[in-house]
């Protein structure tokens, strides 16, 4: 039983990267129907540039997390710029491939500037844990967990509650309908990617004390986002979140109680099943189309 | 130039729309037979690795490129061949048995595969067949009875009617390149059939296909398990070219490199398939290339345009160690895709289209011709 609660703690803990992830993803796919592949290399990239300011600077922890995020914010803004605006509206196909591109060149450039260690940044939270009777839970794991829970009630109350908000929900609807209401859409999708990338950010510094950071984690911990992205339903943001602590903790369930071997292959699995049983995903809209 | 006024079908369905090309794959052959006794043997092996890959690339086109279904999973398929041809080798099984054994359990696989993608489309196919080839993988890994899992398996060389073929002889590469025509002609072929023409409705609008009559389910099955087993039969000749595989040999970066062979190539023509494969295969020894001869050459140039010998020298220095940086072919990989993606989507082949289409309106070309239109955002979301 404790070994349970404990495998489900960490599987939470896990699938809230997960789902930190596939928000990146979903606010994309929402905004602009474009799916970034490129999502898990932009929170390495957000990890790496917590290091540089955590690391190698000296920074204060939260004054360098904040720095990262607003660096990356303007990375993703450029990002859009240079590689998704000209094709955007093209066929999914060419957008997938371009962003593997931005991928492949992040994970590069990545590996070229800070090398191929696996790196480690101090956080408040490294080393205590918070016992409960019999049960140890690290404060790292918390601290992913409450600040996924603190990050999807902001992102709930910036898009339900502010004008801004209400327009990135407007040009996901129907991008022409907004663009003719006077929505300048082309602004919305670069703060779309901007939050996207703030969002990716905040995943890599938290996922910093749990696993290393390299240059190959994004795109480890970015395919496992997929499966949570289409668990939740393809554009839904809790969807994301749930889908993602749900593929934690299947993982970390199946690392557990299963068959080495198991741990890896069982979010594909689910994955698999899902599209086959109910592609919508659990909170996905299921949209007749009209001819 | 030339002008073709096709007057029937049976024009528009040729093998060759003029004779010119006789001529000229003709010419192209008899350089590709006379290859092994003019190129050194690193650029044979090269040469057989494009013969592999523009096999894959033509499977994928006929999956990607003519059908229109975007898979990420082609690795898979391309291990699944090897592996069967390494496991029955153990049982001295002959040469043809197994490659056509490799072939056709690839493409049951494929259809095994092709009948899940049939509700998905888009972005859900891409993600379904990544995480097909992902498990895959795993299975490879764990699967020890059958593959030996992370240790990998030898490869016996490879042996045709009771002759020894090793990987490195001429006999090798002529095998390659038998198999890679047999693939072209019989994609030309499937391509002007029926079976094409269904293949390419589907691909341009799927309701107008089915409203036409066609099986949209079946085709789709077809397709996927055609080009799984054409990528079968080149895991088969991948295992002997390697004579040795595991499964860290068949990762997603192996079918991230097949998509880009066709995306560079072009996604609508097979000598995009042929192009995109010498582009992938040669990035490695343009590589070497770039480490071991080209510093030398800039520190020269630096030198003759009145740079000093220490000037020269550091020169030098900086571009060797910018040519040795790791990971600078997979910086080059994501550049290239971008600018591809961006600026040339229809790949070198379109490109060359261009250049030819200049040439053959000369005074009278637009600048305008390929320009893109801007399209306006289409919903994926809700077909």
């Amino acid at each position: 039983m404790l070994d349970f609660v404990q495998q489900l703690v960490s599987g939470i803990a896990l699938g809230c990267v997960y789902g930190l992830i596939a928000l990146g993803f979903v606010l994309v796919y929402k905004a602009t129907e474009v799916v970034n592949f490129a999502q898990g290399d932009l929170m390495m990239l957000g990890g790496f540039f917590a290091f540089t300011f955590i690391g190698m600077m000296g920074l204060n922890y939260w004054l360098g997390f904040a720095g990262a995020v607003a660096a990356m914010a303007l990375f993703g803004m450029l990002a859009e710029r240079v590689v998704v605006r000209p094709i955007l509206g093209y066929p999914q196909f060419s957008i997938i491939m371009a962003t593997i591109g931005l991928g492949y060149f992040l994970r590069s450039i990545a590996g070229m500037i800070w090398g191929t260690d696996d790196l480690k940044i101090e956080t408040p939270f490294s080393q205590g844990v918070l016992r409960i009777g019999a049960l140890v839970l690290a404060y790292d794991k918390l601290s992913v967990i409450a600040a996924t829970i603190i990050l999807c009630a902001l992102l709930y109350l910036f898009f339900n509650k502010t004008t801004l908000g209400t327009a990135m929900r407007a040009s996901s609807e129907n991008m022409l309908a907004a663009y003719y209401m006077g929505i300048p859409v082309k602004r919305v999708v670069s703060i779309v990617w901007a939050i996207s990338a703030a969002v990716a950010t905040c995943a890599g510094v938290l996922l910093a004390p749990i696993t290393f950071i390299h240059s190959n984690v994004g795109l480890v911990l970015g395919l496992k986002a997929f499966p949570a992205a289409v668990l939740g339903g393809f554009g839904s943001i809790p969807g994301a979140v749930v889908g993602g602590v749900l593929i934690g903790v299947i993982e970390s369930m199946a690392g557990f109680y299963l068959p080495e071997g198991w741990k890896d292959a069982a979010p594909y699995i689910v994955l698999l099943a899902v599209l086959l049983l109910k592609p919508e995903g659990l909170f996905g809209l299921h949209v007749r189309k009209k001819v | 130039m030339r002008f073709l006024f096709k007057t029937d079908y049976e024009d528009d369905i040729k093998l060759f729309p003029h004779s010119g090309y006789y001529v000229s794959y003709g010419i192209l052959i008899a350089l590709l037979l006379a290859a092994p006794y003019v190129l050194s043997s690193y650029l044979m092996s090269q040469l057989v690795f494009v013969c592999i890959y523009a096999t894959v690339g033509v499977a994928l086109l006929i999956l990607t490129g003519f059908t229109g279904q975007a898979s990420l999973g082609h690795a898979a398929f391309l291990a699944i061949g090897a592996y069967t041809a390494a496991y029955l080798q153990k049982y001295n099984v002959p040469f043809p048995v197994y490659f056509l054994a490799a072939g056709a359990l690839t493409g049951l696989i494929g259809a095994m595969v092709g009948f899940p993608a049939l509700r998905l489309t888009g972005i859900y196919l891409v993600i379904a067949t990544i995480s097909f080839a992902l498990i895959v993988e795993e299975i490879l890994a764990r699967w020890e009875s059958v593959t030996n899992g992370n240790e990998g398996m030898r490869v016996k060389t490879l042996s045709l009617l009771g002759v020894a073929v090793p990987r490195d002889s001429p006999a090798f590469y002529f095998l390659c390149l038998a198999v890679l025509v047999l693939t072209i002609v019989g994609t030309l072929n499937l391509l002007r059939s029926p079976t094409g023409r269904a293949f390419v409705a589907i691909r341009d609008s799927e309701t107008a296909a089915r409203s036409m009559g066609v099986n949209v389910a079946l085709y789709k099955v077809k397709s996927f398990a055609i080009s799984a087993a054409i990528t079968g039969f080149a895991g088969v000749l991948f295992a002997h070219k390697l004579s040795f595989i595991s499964p860290e040999m068949f990762t997603l970066q192996l079918s991230i490199e097949f998509i880009i062979v066709i995306l560079i190539g072009g996604t609508f023509s097979l000598h995009g398939a042929v192009l995109g494969a010498i582009f992938i295969v040669m990035i490695d020894p343009f590589l070497t290339y770039l480490k071991d001869d080209m510093p030398g050459i800039i520190a020269g140039v630096a030198a003759t345009f009145g740079a000093g010998n220490e000037r020269a020298a550091s020169i030098q220095s900086s571009v060797a160690a910018f040519a040795s940086l790791n990971g600078l072919k997979g910086a080059i990989y994501g550049i290239i895709i971008m600018l591809f993606v961006l600026f040339e989507p229809l790949g070198i082949y379109g490109r060359w289209l261009k250049i030819k289409l200049f040439f053959q309106l000369f005074p009278l070309y637009k600048r305008a011709t390929f320009k893109r239109q801007k399209i306006y955002v289409k919903s994926e979301r809700n077909r």
